[in-house]
């Protein structure tokens, strides 16, 4: 019987922690920002190309447990050729949306490390509360 | 004489949480709790429940004789030279504090030395941090050799240049390494210093003797020795704890308060302010007298014997490190890492066998800092552990290793 928690490693999560897209550094890029979970020592970096609005292109880089990964690396996807203005409204539901487990409290700060990212460092807004 | 064995089964039914099927690897960070504590908790809610100190009734008078038993049990147990060197805190944590503060502030001068280790826990670094930056005192850590021991020659040069005070734990939580603690305090008392002994780990696990130890204070929780949360102890010699300034003040810690002046309680009550923590400090009384039917010996022989076994399984593991000392230089705990897994997703996949596994810094990011990992998986152990339990863990990794294949 499958139940939420057996899905906790979706096939499609794994596979994006062994094969992160958009992975790795850009050179000169428009913004780059890194943040970290202390606590568990996960770390998620962004470098993005902007231009004319647009988000051209994006690399992360970063390591940590399996959820924080996959969240980073399903983020750029969606947020290469995305235009500044979409990528801002972009919010915690939407990350938690697209990774599709449950995800138990003391994970969710893995999980939103990479919105995080984007928000304090490519908009230079306070990250909301991520409980 | 013979050291006596566990009856593990036997012990196990004291712990009705046990019934629900976990497998709980995680008693170095807190442990359960037996129905001989929680029932003596219950007792005094249900049959005595009142202050301690102030009333002349007779439930009042019976809270305050079993509070007050309470203390004489830890004397005995850590055998302090009186009870009045015992005093109530709510944990290893606040006692520490105490320390730097009522200690700290009136002792430690510019430019004095504190010495402390890359294997203490925060609660054993920050109250000195903020000390240190107080006075204007500066900290040295002695570093770990490729096993996870401290270096003792460094040990040894940094007490040549006379720390006023040496603060250590005698059991690793993150790594499980015991300290060689008896030749630390003596060499740094020979070195003049003042000796601060983190007890957390070691009390609940082994025999202690503090006069034997030697230091100055000794600090730990009640709730890793099967007691509840909220109360635990700071040892202090007598001499030092008089010449000391109460931490907290405010009512039950005073002879007489006068718009003048007050003066202060006699210890050990100078040092517990406010209406204290009475139901967890009879429940740790209740532990003491459970730790102490099991005998220390007893308990510290099964944690040997279980380490030994986990430690064998888990190295046999492919792909796993395990770090620090082995079993038989270390006590209940160990950790380890699996490579190409987060110790967090180790744990959550653990957890869905019912395994309770810690994943994290443990309270010792120096230590990870210095070993150059994020954090580390880490399974514990006690009374109540049984092989079986070590089992269903390797099987977890091997699960997780399925997994993340």
């Amino acid at each position: 019987m499958a139940t939420a928690d057996d899905q906790f490693y979706r096939e499609y999560i794994l596979d994006h922690y062994k094969n992160p897209r958009n992975y790795g550094r850009l050179e000169n890029p428009d913004i780059s920002h890194e943040e970290d979970n202390p606590l568990c020592g996960d770390v998620v970096g962004m470098d993005f190309r902007v231009k004319d609005g647009v988000i051209e292109d994006i690399r992360f880089h970063g390591r940590g447990c399996a959820i924080s990964q996959a969240s980073a690396s399903l983020l750029t996807e969606r947020l290469k050729g995305l235009a500044l203005q979409e990528a801002k409204k972009i919010n915690k539901d939407d990350v938690l949306g697209e990774l599709g487990i449950d995800i138990s409290p003391a994970r969710i700060k893995c999980a939103l490390l990479s919105l995080k990212v984007l928000k304090v460092g490519a908009y230079g807004l306070a990250g909301e509360d991520e409980e | 004489m013979a050291t006596r064995t566990l009856d593990v089964a036997a012990i196990r039914k004291d712990f009705p949480i046990l019934e629900t099927g976990i497998a709980y690897l995680d008693s170095a960070n807190t442990s359960q709790r037996p129905r001989q504590v929680t029932g003596a908790m219950m007792e005094y809610f249900e049959k005595f429940n009142s202050n301690i100190h102030r009333a002349a009734y007779r439930i009042a008078e019976e809270a305050t004789v079993r509070y007050e038993a309470t203390r004489e049990k830890v004397r005995a147990f850590i055998n302090a030279a009186s009870t009045m060197e015992i005093i109530y805190t709510r944990g290893t944590t606040e006692a520490i504090n105490l320390v730097a503060y009522a200690w700290g502030r009136k002792n430690i001068k510019p430019g004095d030395l504190i010495v402390l280790t890359i294997l203490d826990h925060h609660s054993n670094i920050v109250p000195w941090q903020i000390l240190a930056a107080s006075q204007g005192a500066q900290i040295e850590y002695v570093d770990i050799d490729d096993r996870g021991e401290l270096r003792l020659d460094q040990f040894a040069e940094l007490l040549k240049r006379g720390p006023k005070l040496v603060a250590f734990n005698l059991i690793s939580n993150a790594m499980g390494t015991i300290n060689p603690a008896r030749e630390m305090v003596a060499a740094a008392k020979q070195a003049g210093a003042t000796v601060l002994v983190d007890g957390a780990q070691s009390t609940p696990h082994q025999p202690v003797d503090v006069r034997a130890l030697g230091c100055d204070f000794y600090a730990f929780s009640g709730h890793k020795m099967l007691g509840p949360t909220g109360a635990g102890i700071l040892y202090g010699r007598r001499e030092l704890l008089e010449a000391m300034d109460p931490f907290m003040a405010g009512g039950d810690m005073i002879k007489t308060v006068r718009i003048e002046g007050t003066t202060y309680h006699d210890l050990p009550w100078k040092f517990e302010a406010g209406t204290q923590a009475i139901a967890e400090v009879i429940g740790l009384g209740a532990a003491v007298d459970y730790l102490n039917e099991l005998g220390m010996d007893a308990v510290r022989a099964h944690e040997l014997d279980i380490t030994e076994y986990a430690y064998e399984a888990l190295s046999e593991v492919e792909g796993l490190t395990v770090y620090g000392p082995p079993p038989s230089r270390r006590a209940g705990v160990i950790s380890f890492s699996v490579n190409g897994i987060h110790p967090h997703d180790l744990a959550t996949i653990a957890d869905r066998d019912q395994v309770c596994l810690r994943a994290g810094h443990h309270c010792a990011m120096p230590l990870m800092t210095r070993l150059g990992i994020p954090a580390t998986a880490r399974a514990s152990f006690y009374v109540y552990s049984q092989k079986q339990e070590v089992d269903r863990l390797v099987s977890s990794i091997k699960e997780a290793q399925r997994i993340f294949a």
